[in-house]
């Protein structure tokens, strides 16, 4: 019988650190066996539980494109006993992944639509993995005009500052990357919240589909500028995070409402959410 | 579908004869409550109880169970690598067990085993047991069976069924695990009329004076959200010390903890029971908790057992009826009460 509890082995092949408070690290993982790869088939929004024997399990969105081969890539903030664990790894150790889990972002949704992403600080992973995953050759024409809002405190914040300034040279996809402040004098973008910048530089919510990653006080204040703009609810798309132990809907501890965030979420359309208790 | 007669004395005779076959587990008493203990040399099973006071769950789902070992030996080719930690599947029979906590098994299946995903280990060992029901000639004051499809002589979620005749036990095969179980039972004679007509008037006359059956329809209609933001659950879990008694006594709460424990170089990962009503339940690694207070776990218990689950399955109540929780709450919340409150 399948044993959907088991762990693929894998190794850990690079490992990035993202931001200047050293809190958070990339980590690249090569699957032991090539061919747990192929079953790791993931869609960009879903998560994956990295497993560290003698420690746990955390769960944890995944940062890589599909159309990335090879290697598949979490961003981890050092937080609790997992995570400070990992922090402490290096390559070539060993430890295990197991997904992948939950639901995706609507991708067959926003085919022919304009796609608008506000990610802030370190929610930023699956939206990396989104927005590699669209300005890919294959993908792009799937999709309209790629707007992206991006925040973090300070520039020294921000995750794949590299690919973020290759993102900004491209014409295919509008970046509004923004910081809380900074006393950097050759700051080149903007200065300013998620919220702000979002109502400054989204216009337009015709066709559109609205994608919000970030911690709680952003989503709270995004919401209101979103929906002002004419975002109706099935449009926005918010993905949460719960405390997660089994991430296939039997552990009992991460629903909201008759959800559980791991099997039927982590992503949920406002609208979807507005049915549900505010206990999240 | 058999049906055989057994002298109380012969049942016990032939159920030592079955340990070839089948781990049995029987009723026993254990100071001031009964317990589900193997049958070996010199257990004495006690028949002649309401039920026990913790619920067989853990037959089919421990309380701890090993689920992977591993070594962390850096010199083993092996290891950091999760390999499964060997498991007893070799078929068992669980002896007078009451309908109510066979009914939950019934229950707990609906999550454990799903479309979508099958926990190995609950499947696997609720595959290899049988359920051997006593069925319930005086029900308690706190049983409520009836209310939640069930009854104390239902047979669903059963393979055999016993009436308790005074003398003798008639014995009911209710499946195809059950005949196997009852064609493996030695001795015993064909059941006569009478015997049979007296069975089904003791199971008649048990449900006698029990609750009506509670439609879930009051609450299918209400939303989610009109149930959760209700005035009373304020009133509902004003006494309540967040004790846990009652998920963990509870036959249909299912929720579980992993956690690795590591010895020397060994470890293994395990899963035990968890509780809804402890605050760690639902912490975020940030130390953000979006049910850290008590009435937001107290609300969290019975809206997953009589709206979440409702909604859910479609298959009634996630309750049997039993009756633990409100026999053994020690500030007696009852989820009778609270049931009525929901469906008003």
């Amino acid at each position: 019988m399948e044993n959907p509890y088991l762990p693929y082995p894998v190794r850990i092949d690079d490992i990035v650190t993202e931001t200047e408070d050293r809190n958070l690290k990339t980590f690249k993982f090569v699957f032991l066996n090539t061919e747990d790869e192929e079953k790791f088939a993931y869609t960009p929004g879903q998560f994956a539980e990295l497993s560290i024997p003698g420690k746990g399990e955390i769960p944890i969105g995944i940062a890589s494109s599909p159309t990335e081969k090879g290697f598949v890539a979490f961003t981890v903030n050092k937080v609790g006993l997992v995570s400070s664990h990992l922090h402490n790894m290096k390559n070539g150790d060993v430890m295990g992944i197991r997904g992948p889990l939950g639901n995706w972002y609507p991708w067959e949704d926003m085919e022919g639509k304009n796609v608008v992403i506000i990610g802030g600080g370190f929610a930023f992973t699956t939206l990396r993995s989104s927005i590699v995953y669209m300005v890919e050759a294959e993908n792009r024409a799937k999709f309209k005009d790629i707007r992206v809002v991006y925040g973090a405190r300070n520039p020294g914040m921000l995750l794949y500052r590299d690919e973020l300034a290759a993102w900004e040279k491209r014409d295919d996809i509008e970046m509004y990357i923004t910081v809380d402040g900074t006393d950097d004098p050759d700051w080149k973008y903007n200065v300013g919240f998620v919220p702000t910048i979002t109502e400054q530089k989204i216009t337009s919510a015709d066709n559109a589909i609205a994608i919000v990653c970030g911690p709680p006080i952003m989503i709270k204040f995004t919401q209101p500028v979103l929906e002002k703009l004419g975002f109706p609810p099935e449009r926005i798309i918010l993905s949460l995070e719960m405390r997660m132990k089994c991430g296939i809907g039997i552990c009992g501890r991460c629903n909201i409402g008759d959800k559980y965030v791991c099997k039927d979420g982590p992503v949920f359309s406002l609208a979807e959410l507005k049915e549900l208790p505010p206990e999240y | 579908m058999t049906e055989k007669i057994f002298t109380k004395d012969a049942w016990l005779e032939t159920l030592q004869g079955l340990s070839g076959d089948y781990r049995v587990f029987i009723p026993v008493k254990d100071g001031d409550f009964h317990v589900f203990r193997l049958l070996e040399k010199g257990t004495r099973p006690d028949f002649e109880y309401q039920n026990t006071r913790l619920s067989p769950k853990g037959l089919v789902y421990p309380q701890s169970e090993r689920m992977f070992e591993y070594s962390l030996d850096e010199k083993d080719p092996e290891s950091n690598i999760l390999k499964e930690d060997p498991k007893d599947y070799s078929s068992q029979a669980v002896v007078g067990i009451r309908p109510c906590d066979a009914h939950a098994f019934q229950i707990v299946k609906q999550n454990f085993d799903n479309p979508e995903y099958r926990d190995p280990w609950w499947v696997q060992h609720f595959e290899s047991t049988t359920l051997v029901g006593l069925g319930c000639n005086e029900p308690c004051a706190t049983c409520f069976c009836t209310a939640m499809g069930g009854g104390p002589f239902d047979e669903k979620g059963l393979d055999v069924l016993l009436y308790d005749l005074g003398e003798t036990y008639l014995v009911k095969s209710l499946t195809d695990k059950g005949k196997d179980f009852l064609s493996k039972a030695e001795g015993g004679e064909t059941a006569e009329e009478g015997k049979r007509k007296s069975a089904a008037e003791l199971s008649s006359e048990a449900a006698k004076g029990m609750p009506e059956p509670r439609k879930v329809d009051p609450i299918r209609e209400k939303t989610i959200n009109d149930l959760f933001e209700a005035p009373f659950w304020e009133n509902v879990a004003f006494a309540c010390l967040n004790c846990g008694t009652c998920t963990f006594l509870c036959p249909t709460c299912w929720c579980f903890d992993i956690q690795d424990e590591v010895q020397g170089k060994q470890g293994d990962r395990i899963r035990n029971w968890d509780s809804c009503m402890f605050p760690l339940f639902t912490l975020h690694g940030s130390g953000h908790n979006p049910r850290d207070q008590k009435l937001q776990r107290v609300r969290q218990r019975f809206m997953h057992k009589l709206k979440y689950y409702v909604d859910k399955y479609d298959d009634g109540f996630q309750c049997s009826g039993c009756g633990r929780c409100v026999a053994f709450c020690p500030v007696n919340i009852d989820i009778r009460e609270v049931l009525q409150l929901m469906s008003n």
